[in-house]
């Protein structure tokens, strides 16, 4: 056994490391094929009015997120389907105003220090068993959804108007999509904070696009991606004592790098 | 002929995006083995029409009947090939994938596709010599293949009405003229074809009547333009093309014609 597995918060962070790579692997491949990328940010940074509601209310910070998470997401959605042309404005002033409202009500709780680090860069050295428990939970309702929803999830993805015609309630799913986009939003900011979402989001989604052409094999590699950026990155991180979710986020920049040089090698050879 | 007897029926329907009205008072009624071409300039309201028919859009006054019930229920019996620029090409998706997806309404939601699907989906690949492309992305293939690939997702559950948007515009001629020989053809053995296009060159080699609109809708059941609704159409005369049969394309102002 390495010397690092026998510290208990750092099996704990391998395991979470696994658990949110499974879900970012499958939502975040449904956020870059439908290009939600940018929702996909707003609402985590949304979610940090329900921090700052938490801190408010003095109860679990998970409790106040999940409800911000989900609500802005939805809202999101609503505003932004219905007026298309407009939607990044829109996703824009709600991310600011989510953020600007959890700052203003952890103000308002005079002499209450809490650690804003934590949740802008993320803890993953620091999750506890219950929560642990809270995304092995997260991550059988994301698996259940997409397992048996995956012809409608793709019917819509690909072309929303003919799936509604074949019978698929499209305006239901895409609410479904939003849903597990949060879910997964909550898991992602203790691991590597609210900032760096987007990187777990999209980098392994968009590595496994450069070598498949299926939704279900992109869902599984950039599974697999997301946990081997993980794993490295937390030995990173052990090794030389970097902020764990930097040091997951900058291998999978890496990868990232190494795989777009990588599609181009193959390319070229198919060429010749 | 009585009401059963047609595929669609619009009574006194309009539509406006916001303060826009994209269709005015349509009223027209399209009979059940019927090849129908909408035409009318750009913004005219075509792909606006089709998607009230499909029930996409809901009016904001009159009725509409698809296949002699409410469009939302009964257009799952229709085939539909959506307009090319609407979809994302680049999605990662194969041939095969793409066709199966006209099974949707043979299976309930969160039911998997059977190996009877997918035996019927390579069954239309190979009539449409697409079988050998099964497993390729959809973002490889040709425009003229992509829309082979779109016309086999339509036919696939054998629907009852074909709903086309602007097929071709992707395609060259002789793919063009491939995939409305197809369209006779299936038509010839009673599917209702409904097909919006810019190109009046094509109608009268294959349709038997016309939708004009541009906000008003001019419906000709038996096929013949005439110059008044192109001119109220298109807001000027159009350059007319015909490809053999002239009787049926230019007709004199005066002559008499069903606006409905």
């Amino acid at each position: 056994m390495p010397d690092f597995l026998q510290y208990e918060f750092m099996r704990n962070a391998f395991i979470t490391g696994v658990l949110v790579s499974i879900a970012c692997g499958i939502v975040g491949t449904l956020v870059v094929v439908n290009k939600l990328s940018f929702l996909a940010g707003g609402v985590a940074h949304a979610a940090y009015g329900g921090l700052g509601l938490a801190t408010f209310l003095g109860i679990s910070p998970v409790n106040g997120i999940i409800p911000f998470a989900l609500g802005s997401s939805l809202l999101m959605g609503l505003v932004s389907r219905r007026n298309k042309e407009r939607s990044d404005t829109v996703i824009g002033v709600m991310w600011a105003a989510g953020m600007a409202i959890g700052i203003i009500l952890i103000d308002l709780k005079p002499g209450y220090y809490v650690d804003l680090m934590s949740y802008l860069f993320g803890s993953i050295m620091a999750v506890s068993l219950q929560n642990i428990f809270l995304m092995l939970l997260l991550d059988a309702i994301i698996i259940s959804c997409v397992l048996f929803l995956y012809k409608e999830i793709l019917g819509i993805s690909y072309d929303e108007e003919f799936a509604s015609i074949s019978g698929i309630p499209a305006r239901i799913l895409y609410y479904i999509i939003l849903m597990l986009i949060a879910l997964t939003v909550i898991m992602l900011i203790q691991v590597v904070g609210l900032i760096m979402v987007i990187a777990l989001f999209t980098i392994p989604a968009s590595i496994a696009e450069l070598f498949t052409k299926d939704l279900k094999r992109m869902m599984i590699m950039s599974s697999v991606l997301g946990m081997f950026f993980t794993i490295t990155g937390l030995i990173i991180s052990y090794s030389f004592n970097f902020t764990a979710g930097a040091s997951i986020v900058i291998s999978a920049c890496a990868g990232y790098g190494l795989a777009v040089l990588l599609k181009k090698a193959v390319l070229k050879h198919r060429l010749q | 002929m009585n009401s059963k007897d047609f595929c669609i029926e619009c009574l006194n329907v309009t539509f406006s995006y916001g303060p826009n009205t994209v269709v005015k008072n349509a009223s027209f009624s399209v009979a059940a083995g019927d090849f129908l071409g909408i035409i009318g300039p750009n913004g005219g309201g075509k792909t606006t029409l089709l998607r009230l028919i499909l029930g996409v859009l809901k009016p904001d006054s009159g009725t509409i009947r698809l296949l002699g019930g409410d469009p939302i229920k009964t257009r799952v019996r229709a085939g539909y090939i959506p307009q090319e620029t609407n979809l994302n090409k680049g999605f990662p998706i194969s041939v095969h994938d793409v066709v199966m997806m006209g099974l949707t309404r043979s299976r309930g939601i969160g039911r998997f596709f059977t190996s009877d699907d997918k035996k019927r989906t390579d069954a239309i690949l190979e009539q449409f010599g697409l079988l050998s492309f099964r497993k390729r992305a959809i973002s490889d293939l040709s425009g003229g293949q992509r829309q082979k690939v779109l016309l086999a997702r339509a036919l696939v559950a054998n629907p009852e009405i074909l709903f086309l948007d602007e097929p071709t515009s992707s395609v060259d001629a002789t793919g063009a003229d491939d995939i409305y020989e197809y369209l006779q053809n299936i038509n010839k053995n009673g599917t209702t074809v409904v097909l919006v296009t810019h190109n009046i060159g094509i109608l009268s080699r294959y349709i038997k009547s016309v939708a004009c609109i541009n906000t008003e809708v001019f419906f000709h059941p038996d096929g013949k333009l005439d110059e008044h609704s192109i001119n109220r159409t298109f807001g000027c005369a159009v350059d007319l093309i015909a490809h053999g049969v002239p009787h049926r394309v230019f007709h004199t102002h005066g002559e008499t014609c069903n606006h409905a």
